[in-house]
């Protein structure tokens, strides 16, 4: 997996490779803690990045590459030498929540543990009985790190932790802070075990995270930097650009299948209901649409999208003399429609989509370059795949149509460049349909 | 070495496989289904632009059979030497995951229920002495009532499009008036109507006959089945025939079943695995398992299981049965065994009609199961005493989107230069303003018409081939010629400028060189009698009892419909029985 400089990537952890007893499990009810600590897990979207196609689960492996080298998501199966079977359940908290490995070593923050240093005491030990008990352990190691020395020494990483990192205490305080009725179990999901901030809060210039949480202010999910090309949207109530319009069941639809009338789910956000939120219960999930419809607008001024029928007009007049009117009709308007209004959820609406009305194009562009999949899910089992157009269309013919579709039916984003396409194609990511989970039907 | 073993195991990835394996997997028993071909994905070779090459495509056989391997030998006549069909032309059987149902059109019918018990019901009306000489005209063994539950669930699933004449007894549409009774609407409505197919609805109403809109399965909007899975809406871009549906509106196994059943850890998909016979005990009573040959590693593999559902294509299914010994295969001069015994087609003619140059067609506008249809002239829907034959055609104006090189192969028609400049100007003409009329009728079952295994060509694996014998018959020919007459007072109510009408000539032979229809029936066929049907009417062998046989192999007679609607509805039926009846006491549903 490939990650950009201002993403994931910049982070990531918890390798244990010392000696220790296994079990400090007291005779209990474990079943039911498995299931709990398993369901914690998938709220916590541990798979995506700790469970490789071909290794086992949990066995790591998650290549990062890096400007300075790559780097590997660890072992976390209970195996005593090559995954963290050695842990107890102290030394797990302490990786979990602050980020430290059991030889004191800190972590790369990929590992979202300042978010999880929201978790309860109950879902950590949950998570620590699972992964003991509940896990297959793998006697696989995972490739050694390749950042070479000096840069691979960990103490500026302890550095970064002590100063944007929370502890657990302060975070547990911001857990337990005053919240309107209805929307704590929302809260909790999302800046905490969902870690919805990592990619969707903007980054700071260490990359740490601008708010860890909505106390923190509302640059708390008002967006984030691109990861692996696509940029992810604001989760706030923007107009245009973030969830304002849409309502829970659109939320929980989405989580749950990946989909819904208003769009799909591409890149890195499919794996994270794949793997996450698409198992959580209807409840959460409601929880969880609460919780964000509730984050009020970072960017105010923005004003709320309206329709503007007048390119479908000239389109089904057939005047397709616009810019990128001809290019459109020919390639995207089958699945597209003429009026921008898509076929969801096979086919996603245009007009009015966050996605495309952002000021960076970023994600538009690669999606026409690179196409998308959104895989199959548990409640939602049929994949859909736009096609890659970069062996197609030219780089002008991109920038046409991407200008023609942030222009129509009310969009009115700024055009795009050949320029910024050609720019873009640099960064873009392989054609989705050739890596990554490939859908069958 | 000891086999694997599972619960089931369903041969062939079309329909009928992928139904009963879905229905299989949710009576919790281990399912593995076996395919010969390749893996077909439709969100990934299927997407657009990628699926709509008509080179590549239909013109290439990307979804078909490869003849290379294994095919059939065909002859006219018993006393003629059969000879291999090398080129795919009169038929297309598919290939890979989904089958033929992943390159079919759409056209998605039940069955006319007279046809379900055609002897009895020609006896009852014209008596015995009616039935031609050497047609072997039979029943089904099944009822339109017994099966209406299964045709309303195989809708749901493929999400078919159409408009109903009656639900529950009442009205309900301007649908059919000869279709039956329906229990409930169809999923989707019906799909919207091309200028050719409305012009055709007004001109037959004119005429006097009683036009209904085609039901198709391809979604005339956005669906999700009772499988959870979804479908874009149809738009008219006519790649359907031989294409897998970059816009998932076009049903198939692909698009519709598997990626549900795929979920199902009971479930296993093995591909590019030719099975070469049902393995069966010392005595032929039970089936063990199957032989296949693991077409990566060229090994074979024994596979055993309880249940063994033989569902791939037609002929297939007849070639199996032959080569596995299950049954005793048909002998045309002895008139015993049942195997390969009624093998029917489907007659198919075309008519053209040209329109003024201001009326457009667009003949690469279409969907593969939309357009306008009449029955008047289906089935038992008229009186055949005069006539002197038995069956009939619906007629229909079908356009389904004839692309740019199927266009030029066809060429302009009528009496048209074959070259040169009013060449071009016929075709351009065709192109844009003709329309055809069908005439997709029935072909009967006869004596000296039959599947069994050819002498002397075998297949790439040293098995012998399947040998048809297969021919036009007086019957047929004039019964094709009687609907045929019926369509030129239509196209003169339209108002062509000229027309030609295709009809069967007397005495004329099969030509396989020629598309015709893919529509294969019989061979294996069902039926109350083990002495004159292959599986009884639950679609299991009378003879290995652990063994169902499901397709249109079943067929006893080729009907007027086009089959994939009522080979779901046998699927769905056989499954429920197995589930309900089999499972519980496995062995013989009916005793023979």
């Amino acid at each position: 997996m490939k990650y950009g400089l201002f993403t994931r990537a910049a982070f990531f952890g918890v390798a244990a490779l010392l000696a220790g007893s296994v079990s400090e499990l007291r005779a209990e009810d474990t079943s039911a803690l498995i299931a709990q600590g398993k369901y914690v897990a998938e709220a916590s979207d541990c798979s995506a990045c700790h469970t490789v196609r071909g290794r086992g689960e949990f066995a790591g492996g998650m290549e990062f590459k890096l400007p300075i080298g790559s780097i590997y998501s660890s072992n976390i199966t209970p195996d005593p030498t090559h995954g963290i079977g050695a842990y107890s359940e102290a030394e797990f908290s302490r990786a979990v929540r602050e980020g430290v490995r059991r030889d004191g070593a800190s972590l790369y923050p990929a590992m979202p543990f300042p978010s999880y240093a929201r978790m309860s005491d109950g879902d950590i030990h949950a998570l620590y009985v699972y992964f003991m008990k509940g896990v297959q352990p793998v006697a696989q190691a995972v490739p050694p790190n390749g950042i070479p020395w000096p840069l691979s020494i960990r103490l500026p990483m302890s550095v970064w932790r002590a100063v944007f990192s929370p502890s657990v205490v302060a975070a547990q305080k911001d857990v337990n802070r005053s919240l309107p009725d209805g929307i704590r179990r929302g809260a909790y999901l999302v800046e905490g075990p969902g870690h919805c901030g990592a990619c969707h809060s903007p980054r700071g210039m260490a990359l740490q995270e601008k708010a860890l949480s909505n106390s923190s202010g509302s640059l708390f999910l008002s967006g984030g930097a691109a990861i692996d090309g696509f940029v992810p949207t604001s989760l706030r109530q923007d107009q245009r650009t973030g969830l304002a319009g849409w309502s829970e069941d659109d939320i929980v639809q989405f989580l749950a299948t990946g989909r819904n009338r208003r769009g799909e789910a591409f890149g890195g956000m499919t794996d994270a209901i794949f793997h996450g939120t698409q198992h959580l219960t209807d409840a959460d999930l409601h929880a969880m649409a609460r919780y964000l419809l509730s984050l009020q607008s970072h960017q105010p001024t923005l004003s709320a999208w309206h329709y503007d029928p007048s390119a479908a007009t000239a389109l089904q007049a057939g005047d397709a003399s616009a810019q990128g009117a001809k290019v459109y009709v020919d390639h995207c308007a089958a699945c597209h429609r003429s009026d921008g209004r898509g076929y969801a959820p096979a086919f996603p609406p245009l007009a009015g989509n966050p996605v495309l009305m952002s000021d960076d194009p970023a994600s538009l562009v690669h999606v026409v370059q690179s196409g998308a999949v959104l895989p199959g899910m548990i409640k939602a089992p049929s994949a859909f795949a736009m096609p890659a157009y970069s062996g197609i269309l030219s780089s002008q013919q991109i920038a046409d149509v991407v200008t023609f579709i942030r222009k129509a039916w009310g969009n009115n984003a700024a055009p795009v460049t050949a320029a910024t396409v050609e720019e873009l194609r640099k960064s873009a990511p392989e054609p989705t349909i050739q890596k990554g989970i490939i859908p069958l039907n | 070495m000891c086999a694997k073993k599972v619960d089931a195991i369903v041969i062939g990835a079309g329909w009928a496989g992928s139904i009963l394996a879905k229905e299989l997997t949710e009576a919790g028993l281990s399912v593995v289904m076996l395919e010969r071909g390749d893996e077909r994905a439709t969100a990934v070779e299927g997407d657009y632009p990628t699926s709509i090459d008509e080179l590549r495509g239909a013109i290439r056989h990307r979804l078909f059979q490869n003849l290379s391997q294994s095919t059939v030998t065909i002859r006219n006549m018993p006393d003629q030497e059969a000879l291999p069909y090398r080129r795919l032309a009169a038929f297309l059987p598919g290939e890979g995951v989904g089958g033929a149902g992943l390159h079919w059109s759409g056209v998605h019918f039940r069955v006319a229920p007279d046809d379900l018990a055609l002897r009895t019901n020609v006896v009852a009306r014209y008596g015995k002495n009616f039935i031609p000489e050497g047609m072997n005209l039979q029943d089904y063994g099944v009822t339109y009532e017994e099966l209406e539950p299964f045709f309303d669930k195989a809708e749901k699933v493929f999400g078919t499009s159409g408009e109903p004449y009656t639900i529950k007894g009442k009205i309900a549409g301007n649908g059919n008036r000869f279709a039956p009774d329906r229990s409930d609407a169809f999923p989707l409505p019906a799909m919207g109507e091309v200028y050719s197919a409305s012009l055709f609805r007004s001109a037959a109403a004119n005429v006097g006959y009683h036009p209904y809109a085609l039901p198709a399965a391809n979604a005339s909007a956005q669906y999700t089945n009772p499988y959870g899975v979804q479908m874009g809406p149809c738009n008219f871009c006519g790649y359907c025939s031989g294409y897998d549906c970059y816009m998932y509106s076009k049903a198939s196994p692909n698009v519709n079943i598997l990626p549900a059943l795929r979920q199902d850890p009971k479930f296993t998909l093995i591909t590019k695995a030719h099975v070469l016979k049902v393995n069966l005990d010392a005595d032929k009573k039970k089936a063990t398992g199957v032989s296949y040959l693991d077409l990566r590693t060229k090994k074979q593999v024994e596979l055993d299981a309880d249940l063994v559902i033989i569902s791939a294509f037609q002929f297939h299914n007849v070639h199996l049965m032959l080569l596995s010994g299950i049954g005793q295969p048909y002998d045309p001069q002895q008139n015993t065994g049942t195997v390969g015994r009624n093998f029917v087609y489907q007659t198919i003619t075309t008519s053209r009609a040209w329109l003024s140059p201001k009326q457009y067609t667009n003949l690469f506008v279409g969907a593969g199961g939309a357009g306008v249809a009449i029955d008047d002239f289906n089935s038992m829907n008229f009186d055949h005493g005069p006539l002197g034959f038995v069956g009939g055609s619906p007629v229909w104006v079908n356009q389904a989107g004839v692309k740019p090189i199927a266009a030029a192969i066809g060429g302009p028609g009528g009496k048209a230069p074959t070259w040169g400049e009013g060449y071009k100007d016929a075709m351009v003409d065709t192109y844009r303003h003709s329309l055809t009329i069908d005439a997709h009728g029935s072909n009967m079952a006869y004596r000296d018409v039959y599947l069994d295994l050819d002498p002397t060509y075998s297949n790439a694996y040293g098995q012998p081939l399947l040998r048809m014998t297969f021919n036009w018959k007086d019957n047929d020919i004039r019964m094709n010629q009687y609907v045929v007459g019926k369509i030129e007072p239509i196209i003169k109510a339209m108002g062509a400028t000229r027309y030609s009408l295709g009809m069967l000539k007397d005495g004329e032979v099969f030509d396989t060189r020629r598309y015709q229809t893919t529509h294969l029936g019989g061979g294996a066929i069902m039926g109350t009698d083990p002495k004159t049907s292959c599986v009884n009417r639950y679609l299991q062998s009378w003879d290995v009892s652990n063994v169902f046989v499901i397709g249109a192999s079943a067929f006893p007679q080729g009907m007027g419909y086009n089959p994939t609607g009522m080979v779901a509805a046998l699927a769905y039926w056989a499954a429920y029985h197995i589930r309900t009846t089999y499972l519980k006491n496995p062995g013989p549903m009916v005793q023979a």
